[in-house]
């Protein structure tokens, strides 16, 4: 269960993060939708506390990262935006190599290998160096190592960045398998059909503050659009569109929306 | 990485091998050739010509442009008799001759010598011809005779070959662990696997020291394996030629390890805390070009002005390995305290790099400086 309270952070002039609020609940599928350079990362690496926010509340169950770094870093599984893989490890190597950095026993970290490798379907791999390894295979290494000590709480960002039809499916499939073993799992993504098709719950970001939060229904009910996709331009476009003083869409501003959801 | 750790210890024995002989070869073909040597009026002086033939001297032919033969490195050494000399031998007063020659062109030195050796053996004996003519025994000409006392062992005369031990040993400390150093920061930060590391519960000071630690291993192997294989090359040295006593004893080994390990730990800190500061692999190799040069110059500054050895100057790091290097190899005893101070001096120094550079690991900034 994470709650997020109005987080904040600023990088020189640019304020990356700008009063972002939302929260992800156990056995649900949280998506943060947004164009690229939203905020999603500088969000999500505040809440791995790679970052420490200008601002705001973060509360991984009950643990603030900003105090409790290391206790959050074991109750987290985390894929960043950064997958390097060391190439000349084995696939295992690399998983083991984290199992251990999380102090868990040689039998523990080899038993939850074999438990992963068969989830993952990386049998065919998983003794080879990762040099040469598919955007696939990576991915698989990458969210494998990141779950090898079993965290309650999977942040993953842009996880199917790279990734051909039959990985991204393979990916889903895990991810709704997370969500029904009941870890609360946070995505963020800037492909729409990625929210249609895995999210419980959808929150839109864009310029660093939240657009919209809701389920699909939601969102589609409240911007009267007929796809997700018209709602999410809508939503962004809408925005920029004031900004940039044309005033194209009529019934819905970006603000009306943030205030609709937060006042629900 | 296996290269780097490995060609340091390969290519500098061998360079240091190959440059003795070199030095060696060309002092003795330089010592053997005839001289040959152009005279401009030889017929002034002819018993001073037929004496330099005597001597094997090849005499050669009077040159148009004598001045500037030896300017465009034609010849080393020109010799011209001037015109006043048959009228002040007569006289038997100094007869002028002189030697043209350009000493700061290091190859011409030896044909100097050889001809100023010549015309100093010619003065001295028609010198003492003279004297002996008016019934003066010569020996009254030379009021002092000086004899060379030499007093350098073997061994002390092989720090003149060996100043390049320190030398290379500091050049390898810091080489030695540049890959590593590069690979673990800015290499890790390339490759992305930077953040994905930092995830886990481990705090960032005990993830940096371990970079530092790995550096400083290798560092320390790449030492010891130069070290050894001087030890192998060091017999194959044409050391009887310079009179030298050239070995490394394993004693001898150890405590030149001893006293260059701390350096190895200040090369770790000081190249991981500046690889930190790259954005990639590329940056970080164009400012260990830099760093390269900071070993090689108290090395450079004790070939140029070779100094007495003092207390205070085993506080300098680097400085105070290089003079006991040279004390080690010259077989004199140093002091203990001494061998302290270098050691702590140079071990707090680098404590304070790695605990900067540990620092800086806690700093968001460093991981987005890649990206």
């Amino acid at each position: 269960m994470i709650v997020v309270k109005d987080l904040r952070k600023s990088f020189g002039d640019v304020k990356a993060v700008n009063g972002v609020s939302f929260e992800a609940r156990d056995g649900q599928i949280t998506g943060l939708l947004g164009p690229n350079g939203a905020g999603k990362t500088t969000t999500l690496r505040m809440l791995y506390s790679l970052l420490p926010p200008d601002d705001g509340e973060i509360r991984i169950d009950g643990l603030d990262p900003t105090r409790d770094a290391m206790e959050i870093k074991r109750t987290l599984g985390v894929v960043p935006d950064s997958r390097g893989l060391y190439s000349r490890l084995t696939a295992r190597e690399n998983i083991s190599y984290y199992g251990q950095l999380h102090g868990m026993s040689k039998q523990a970290i080899r038993a939850r290998i074999e438990n992963l490798t068969e989830t993952l379907d990386m049998d065919d791999f998983i003794d080879r160096r990762t040099e040469g390894f598919s955007q696939g295979q990576r991915v698989k290494v990458a969210i494998a190592r990141a779950m090898v000590h079993e965290p309650q709480t999977v942040l993953m960002d842009e996880p199917s960045n790279g990734l051909d039809v039959m990985s991204t499916r393979a990916l889903r499939d895990y991810v709704r398998g997370l969500k029904h073993e009941g870890h609360s799992v946070v995505l963020s993504t800037h492909i729409m059909q990625e929210v249609a098709a895995l999210c419980d719950r959808i929150i839109i970001i864009a310029k660093g503050e939240v657009a919209a939060d809701g389920t699909a229904e939601d969102l589609l009910q409240r911007s009267g659009c007929d796809s997700l996709e018209d709602a999410f331009v809508k939503l962004i476009g809408t925005e920029e569109g004031l900004l940039a003083g044309h005033c194209s869409i009529p019934c819905y501003s970006a603000r009306s929306f943030s205030h609709c959801s937060s006042s629900a | 990485m296996f290269n780097s750790l490995l060609l340091g210890p390969i290519l500098f024995p061998l360079l240091f091998v190959g440059l003795m002989w070199f030095l060696e070869s060309t002092e003795r073909e330089r010592a053997e050739k005839t001289l040959e040597l152009p005279v401009v009026g030889a017929h002034y002086a002819p018993s001073l010509i037929r004496f330099l033939e005597q001597q094997g001297a090849l005499i050669q032919p009077e040159p148009e442009d004598p001045e500037q033969m030896v300017r465009n490195q034609e010849v080393p050494v020109v010799l011209r008799i001037l015109p006043e000399y048959p009228e002040q031998w007569e006289q038997g007063l100094p007869a002028p001759v002189e030697v043209l020659s350009d000493p700061s062109r290091q190859e011409s030195n030896a044909s100097i010598r050889r001809v100023k050796g010549l015309l100093f053996g010619y003065g001295q004996q028609i010198g003492s011809l003279r004297l002996q003519l008016r019934g003066i025994a010569p020996q009254l000409a030379s009021p002092i005779m000086i004899k060379d006392v030499d007093l350098s062992t073997p061994k002390s005369r092989a720090i003149l070959a060996m100043i390049f031990l320190p030398y290379v040993l500091m050049i390898t400390a810091f080489t030695g662990a540049t890959h590593l150093a590069m690979d673990t920061t800015a290499g890790e930060k390339e490759r992305k696997s930077l953040e994905p590391l930092l995830i886990n519960p481990v705090p960032r000071w005990q993830i940096m020291s371990g970079k530092m630690i790995t550096t400083m291993v290798f560092a320390m192997a790449s030492l010891a394996l130069t070290l050894i294989a001087f030890r192998i090359v060091l017999p194959f040295l044409p050391v009887g030629a310079f009179g030298m006593d050239l070995t490394l004893g394993l004693n001898t080994l150890l405590m030149i390890l001893l006293v260059i390990s701390p350096v190895a730990i200040l090369a770790a800190a000081l190249l991981t805390l500046l690889a930190s500061f790259a954005k990639s692999y590329r940056e970080a190799q164009s400012y260990m070009g830099l760093v390269i040069l900071i070993p090689m110059i108290p090395s450079l500054i004790f070939m140029a002005n070779p100094i007495k050895a003092e207390a205070w100057m085993m506080m300098i790091p680097l400085f105070s390995q290089n003079i006991l290097i040279g004390e080690i190899i010259r077989g004199e005893s140093v002091m203990l305290s001494w061998y302290a101070m270098s050691i702590a001096s140079t071990l707090i120094i680098g404590l304070v790099l790695a605990m900067m550079a540990a620092t800086l690991y806690n700093r968001p900034k460093l991981i987005f400086s890649g990206s």
